[in-house]
């Protein structure tokens, strides 16, 4: 495929259940110098939404993919040259260009592993390089490893990347080792023992990022850093609505307008991601389990506890990240940070801001990994 | 953790958790564990097509094999989950349930209603539907519209392993009586199904596929023809929204008018016979309820009003097609408002 100065843009693959994409809408003309991380188009998913980040730089010659055309991962999108590059030229390279086959076995075989931690099996992923510091993904409340889909792989590039389904969430088992934030970065400390990471850069997403501190304050040698994105632990307050909403929908039909309240878009709210939850939800004791950790951390609309403050004159290094249109816990908390922390708010993100801005995301976790 | 397993082995495994977590669920029926029963052969069969094979040896004799007559233990099933057991009984072939319609019409589906709510009847009647299987005429109907018109029942036909195991655990766990039909031709059909146990609710079809052009309603073995009639079309421009009605009683009308509300157009699929169809159900009820949404006429696509046919070529043109969905779908295209 390799033709002089012709550099290819292909559909992405985020997350390792994407097989297609759908064109939303392309976010630059032709002509137009790209550079790398550049926005270049919309994509959905059956999951959900995103922009597709510019891999490389360059002069976007041709638009190939059309506005609501369907395509497979690694299907032509678009095409970089320079203006010395010929249309005719351009055009054969279009011509001749075949989609590779999906990468059976190459990415999708080792995609989870189980481990049992105090009897629970953990689903875990891990990815990237085989030396270097791994960084950690934590989820948040009713979440799962899946939040990460955007940024597991781009970390992956550069860094060990380790995602795991806390207990009692995704394709764990149904089960919590208790359900305060001190029993469950106990929990996560143990799992780290069992696959042998004595030491993380741990990345934790609202009930995720408390979950991180408290491990940072609890097991200080075992945080190499910390980055709270939408993070509970630094604030009282909570949206009670969204939690009893989350906790008691049992239908499509309820479930719908609490998950949209994680979007700054509601419309990046798909079927497919309302199923998986639901299928989630329904599984027997997710229920009980759900409103025992709401009941333990969320009583009252408030957070039971707020690590992330007790981190001042830790030494930690920490970045704070926020959507600006969080509607579950406020974006003012951001301010709330220990002196020293790195803040960025992002606008236009609600509380899934590491998929709802991914791009400026990945570029925030890059950064800070760079400085620790 | 999710694997793909079986709708066979959804089955299984969704009798195999509801015996080990409630100990008043029993099975009951023909051949279900070893057919005679001779000494060291009791789990040689696992009934006609080895559905329950295995349980016997970790539930002994909360199995029951019964003898050859339906209206017997079917009787004593209903009578059993009257008194607070909450048995599965299973007929082989739903074509049986002829012989005991007073258990199942005038008594199972009754009582709550003439003893003023007090009675509870959680029994759960499975049996093998559908033709495609070379069964003849006696052994391959689709009767959902039997049970779907009596109150006091509730129908569920599942279209995959997932819903297969989720909708039976539900019917297990409720406390209505429950016919619960099993499509043989999805028998051997897999897909990804948790190994925990999930109750999946009555009354929720789920919408398979996204599309803006045309509806399709339908259920069973018929959703996987109504999903070959969307790749097909999908490839002409025309984008088929599929509904799977999962549960036709309780039935969801709900997500059915919201899609017609958005389509404009509807195409009801139905393996049943087209008279007093589950088809003809939807079809009046939208007609009813969302007249001013539809922008052409609403097609049926069921078997015909026949018996179902013995000769294989016969049997296979008597089953709705997946080429007959896309002509339907395009005759209510080409009709009416654009």
């Amino acid at each position: 495929m390799a033709t002089a100065g012709i550099t290819p843009i292909v559909m992405p693959k985020w997350g390792l259940e994407m097989r297609e994409g759908t064109i939303a809408g392309w976010l630059v003309d032709e002509g137009t110098r790209i550079e790398v991380g550049q926005p270049i188009l919309d994509v959905e998913t059956d999951k959900i939404s995103n922009a597709v980040e510019a891999p490389d730089p360059g002069l976007l010659r041709r638009r190939v993919a059309k506005e609501g055309e369907t395509l497979p991962v690694k299907a032509l999108l678009g095409v970089l040259a320079e203006p010395d590059v010929s249309d005719a030229d351009i055009d054969a390279y279009i011509a001749a260009y075949e989609v590779p086959a999906a990468g059976e076995g190459e990415d999708e075989a080792p995609a989870f592993t189980w481990t049992t931690v105090d009897g629970i099996k953990v689903r875990h992923a891990r990815r990237g390089p085989e030396t270097g510091t791994p960084v950690l993904f934590i989820h948040g409340f009713g979440g799962d490893l899946g939040n990460w889909l955007f940024n597991l792989d781009a970390i992956a590039e550069g860094a060990p990347v380790i995602a795991l389904d806390l207990p009692g969430h995704g394709q764990s088992d149904p089960r919590l080792p208790g359900a305060t934030l001190a029993d469950l970065a106990g929990f996560v400390a143990k799992f780290l023992d069992a696959i042998e990471v004595p030491r993380v850069h741990a990345v934790g997403h609202s009930m995720g990022g408390a979950i991180a501190a408290r491990l940072a304050l609890d097991q200080p040698s075992r945080v190499a850093s910390l980055v709270l994105v939408n993070s509970a632990g630094l604030g009282g307050e909570i949206n009670a609505a969204y939690i009893e909403g989350f906790v008691g929908a049992t239908s499509r039909r309820e479930l719908k307008p609490v998950v949209e309240q994680l979007f700054a878009d509601p419309s990046l709210v798909t079927r497919q991601l309302i199923d998986e939850l639901l299928k989630y939800k329904r599984l027997d004791g997710v229920p009980e389990l759900l409103q025992a950790l709401s009941a333990s951390l969320f009583a009252g609309g408030r957070q039971a506890e707020q690590p992330a403050l007790a981190l001042e004159g830790s030494g930690v290094p920490l970045t704070v990240v926020w959507g600006e249109a969080d509607q579950v816990i406020p974006a003012a908390h951001a301010r709330q940070a220990p002196p020293g922390a790195k803040v960025k708010v992002l606008p236009g993100a609600g509380h899934m801001s590491m998929m709802e801005k991914a791009s400026d995301f990945n570029a925030l976790l890059r950064g800070h990994l760079a400085e620790c | 953790m999710a694997r793909k397993i079986s709708m066979k082995q959804a089955i299984n495994e969704a009798l195999d958790q509801e015996m080990a977590r409630d100990p008043s669920v029993i099975v009951m029926g023909e051949d279900i564990v070893g057919g005679a029963g001779g000494d060291g052969e009791r789990d040689a069969w696992g009934g006609v097509l080895g559905v329950t094979k295995g349980l016997y040896a970790r539930h002994g004799d909360r199995l029951l094999d019964t003898p050859l007559s339906e209206s017997a233990y079917v009787g004593a099933a209903i009578g059993a989950a009257a008194c607070g057991m909450r048995p599965v009984a299973e007929l082989m072939f739903v074509d049986f349930m002829g012989v005991c319609f007073d258990q199942i019409f005038n008594q199972a589906a009754k009582f709550k209603y003439m003893f003023g709510g007090k009675a509870e009847t959680p029994v759960v009647i499975r049996a093998m539907c559908g033709a495609g299987f070379r069964a003849a005429a006696q052994h391959s109907q689709m009767l959902t519209p039997l049970f779907t018109h009596i109150p006091g029942l509730k129908v569920v036909c599942p279209s995959t392993p997932y819903d297969t195991k989720g909708l039976l655990i539900q019917s297990i766990r409720d406390n209505d009586p429950v016919i619960f039909l099993e499509h043989k031709n999805l028998y051997g059909f897999e897909g990804e199904v948790p190994e925990a146990s999930y109750a999946i609710p009555f009354g929720e079809a789920n919408v398979v596929r996204d599309g803006k052009h045309a509806t399709i309603v339908t259920y069973g073995l018929m959703v996987h023809r109504a999903l070959d009639a969307a790749a097909t079309l999908a490839k002409e421009g025309v984008e088929l929204e599929v509904i799977d009605l999962r549960t036709l009683s309780p039935l969801d009308l709900d997500t059915v008018l919201e899609s017609v509300e958005k389509t404009g157009r509807l195409v009801c699929v139905d393996e049943a016979n087209p008279r007093c169809s589950i088809a003809c159900d939807i079809s009046a009820q939208v007609v009813q309820q969302a007249f001013k949404a539809l922008k052409g006429p609403i097609e049926m696509v069921t078997a015909p009003h026949t018996p179902v046919p013995f000769s294989p070529v016969l049997e296979d043109l008597y089953i709705p097609s997946a080429a007959q969905i896309v002509a339907a779908v395009k005759r209510t295209m080409a009709g009416g408002r654009q």
